[in-house]
């Protein structure tokens, strides 16, 4: 006890640091050394080395990884660009005081908190051709109903909305906490100074707020270019391969087809990327956060 | 008289600017409150529709004439709880959850009140990677170390996986509240004879315990609502909600009913956490967005 007491940052830090050595930097270092080999994960035939061939195969001669990264770049687009449009908008609309503030922000954090998996099969059911609610109401408004995940050019847009859905509250509830702390001096000089409602968005608001806005859509792009669970449990990447994303590609490559060297090869790649954008907006915002 | 009437003329033009203003300001206040209302429906549809069909039979979930028309039924329920072993599925999710939310809060506290006090940056970039890292990179090798020791079966793989989650984002959290903590409380107990671990257990953990209690309710949902992990690491006796609901679509797609109940119960409680403990959650989700 005296021991522990005399060295209490080994004490406190060891526990967590032993853990995450054991169960992340091992595993990358194994699925690195797997990217190097080929293997099915049999434990009679031992991975075979084939130096940098997996990669090579991926940027050469996997045209389904070239598309799945791009579906993965579009989907995280569109979907974070709607949610930091119409979070904004929320958050606009419900800043300040009004009857029920409390229960409107109760109630939009629900889409964030439910389960994936059960907002996939709600989504299923509202976008089922035949019985689905979309097309009923559609078809109220007599437009013509929509094949939804059904059709391969729109599905990922459809799988964007459920996104969109789900995380646009968390965009929303990110910069109305921006706006909260927001100065109210230059407010007070604008409209001394006569500027409009317009004006004082775009010149005091918008500005003001700008590292919130890239610290809220770093947050949300990470994890929107890591999106599985919606898009596996609605499609599974389908139809054909339409709704495929480099997340969905990996897991199918490893648990479907055991292919584990050249799945390992895909991780690393896109395990790279993430941390890549990680970086590029933490110093983005390291050097246009301050400024601003 | 008529010296009378030269003052109330322009008090009343006067007064009608005013009073058109103030009818704007109903008018716009009206608008407002329509506004949040339709941003309030459409985060909340799905749910309701999930809800409803999941009291309907098959036949009335098909007529999209009169959705409200139909006698609810408990039969959905009934099917999922008797047929497919929820039950047990529930009790996992539970202690799967429970108790890797529990272990986080044992390793991570401790953690990040080391990376507060003694400023070691550097394992709070090693966490933050944690929470970075796309979770598909470490699952073929735990997948394969978990088969090895046996441990695919036991609960074991899933409560560790889930610490993954659970400890960075505790550790996160907790680092900017014993931050922000004076330092003077555990000195003066230091003084008093404590020593540094009764330092930390009894003056600065029961300071913390808004924080403790934010981040280890988000640390639950988290692993309540995982799908990925579970997905590779537990077997027919070990699984949680998510993957029971996910099966239950591959071989029973046609039933909406039962589908639609599944996500009731695995929401549901989700849900009930979220409406009770609504401001700790959503400082917890926003966490280190707003500030650093």
């Amino acid at each position: 006890m005296n021991y522990l007491n005399r060295h209490i940052r080994t004490t406190f830090i060891l526990p967590s640091l032993i853990f995450v050595i054991a169960m992340m930097i091992v595993p990358i270092l194994y699925t690195s050394y797997l990217s190097l080999h080929v293997w099915s994960g049999s434990a009679r035939r031992a991975p075979e080395f084939v130096g940098l061939s997996n990669y090579e195969r991926l940027f050469t001669r996997d045209p389904r990884f070239g598309d799945a990264v791009a579906r993965t770049f579009i989907f995280t687009g569109v979907a974070v660009g709607a949610e930091l449009l119409l979070g904004l908008g929320i958050a606009l609309l419900i800043n300040g005081k009004f009857l029920g503030h409390n229960v409107v922000k109760t109630l939009i954090l629900l889409p964030m908190v439910a389960t994936p998996v059960a907002i996939g099969m709600a989504w299923l059911l509202l976008y089922e051709p035949n019985i689905g609610a979309l097309n009923a109401l559609l078809r109220a408004l007599s437009l013509p109903p929509q094949d939804f995940l059904g059709n391969s050019t729109t599905a990922l847009l459809w799988l964007a909305v459920v996104d969109i859905w789900q995380w646009t509250p968390l965009m929303a509830l990110i910069l109305l906490a921006g706006l909260a702390a927001l100065p109210e001096e230059p407010y007070e000089a604008a409209r001394v100074d006569g500027a409009s409602t317009w004006q004082r968005f775009t010149k005091l608001t918008l500005p003001l707020l700008f590292p919130t806005i890239i610290a809220a859509t770093l947050l949300r792009s990470i994890d929107a270019l890591k999106t599985f669970d919606i898009i596996y449990t609605m499609t599974r990447g389908g139809p054909g391969f339409a709704t495929e994303t480099i997340n969905t590609y990996g897991y199918i490559q490893a648990f479907e087809y055991f292919q584990l060297g050249q799945a390992s090869s895909l991780l690393i790649v896109f395990f790279t990327l993430i941390l890549g954008v990680s970086l590029f907006f933490i110093r983005f915002r390291r050097r246009w956060g301050t400024a601003l | 008289m008529t010296t009378n009437y030269a003052v109330p003329v322009p008090h009343s033009a006067l007064s009608v600017q005013a009073v058109q203003r103030r009818r704007r300001q109903a008018l716009l206040s009206a608008l407002r409150y329509a506004a949040i209302a339709v941003v309030l429906f459409i985060f909340l549809a799905p749910f309701l529709w999930m809800l409803l069909s999941s009291f309907k039979t098959q036949v009335d979930i098909t007529n999209t004439r009169n959705i409200l028309n139909f006698t609810p039924t408990l039969e959905n329920y009934e099917n999922v709880f008797q047929q497919y072993e929820f039950l047990r599925y529930l009790l996992n999710s539970f202690a799967v959850a429970a108790l890797s939310t529990l272990f986080s809060l044992i390793l991570g506290l401790p953690a990040a009140y080391a990376i507060a006090r003694f400023r070691l940056q550097w394992l709070g970039v090693i966490l933050l990677t944690a929470r970075i890292v796309p979770g598909i990179t470490f699952l073929i090798p735990w997948f394969i170390i978990f088969s090895r020791l046996g441990l695919i079966g036991t609960l074991v793989p899933l409560i560790l996986s889930h610490m993954l989650v659970g400890l960075p984002f505790i550790a996160w959290i907790m680092i900017s509240f014993y931050e922000e903590l004076p330092i003077e409380l555990e000195e003066a107990a230091k003084i008093d004879g404590a020593t540094p671990i009764g330092a930390f257990l009894r003056v600065a953990l029961p300071l913390s315990m808004p924080g403790v209690i934010t981040s280890g309710i988000v640390a639950f949902i988290f692993s309540w609502n995982n799908f990925m992990f579970s997905l590779v690491l537990a077997d027919d006796r070990t699984r949680t909600l998510p993957i029971a609901i996910f099966n239950f679509l591959t071989y029973a797609s046609v039933d909406w009913g039962g589908l639609m109940a599944a996500a009731v119960v695995i929401t549901l409680p989700v849900l009930i956490i979220t409406l009770f403990v609504q401001r700790y959650i959503i400082r917890g989700l926003t966490a280190g967005a707003t500030k650093g």
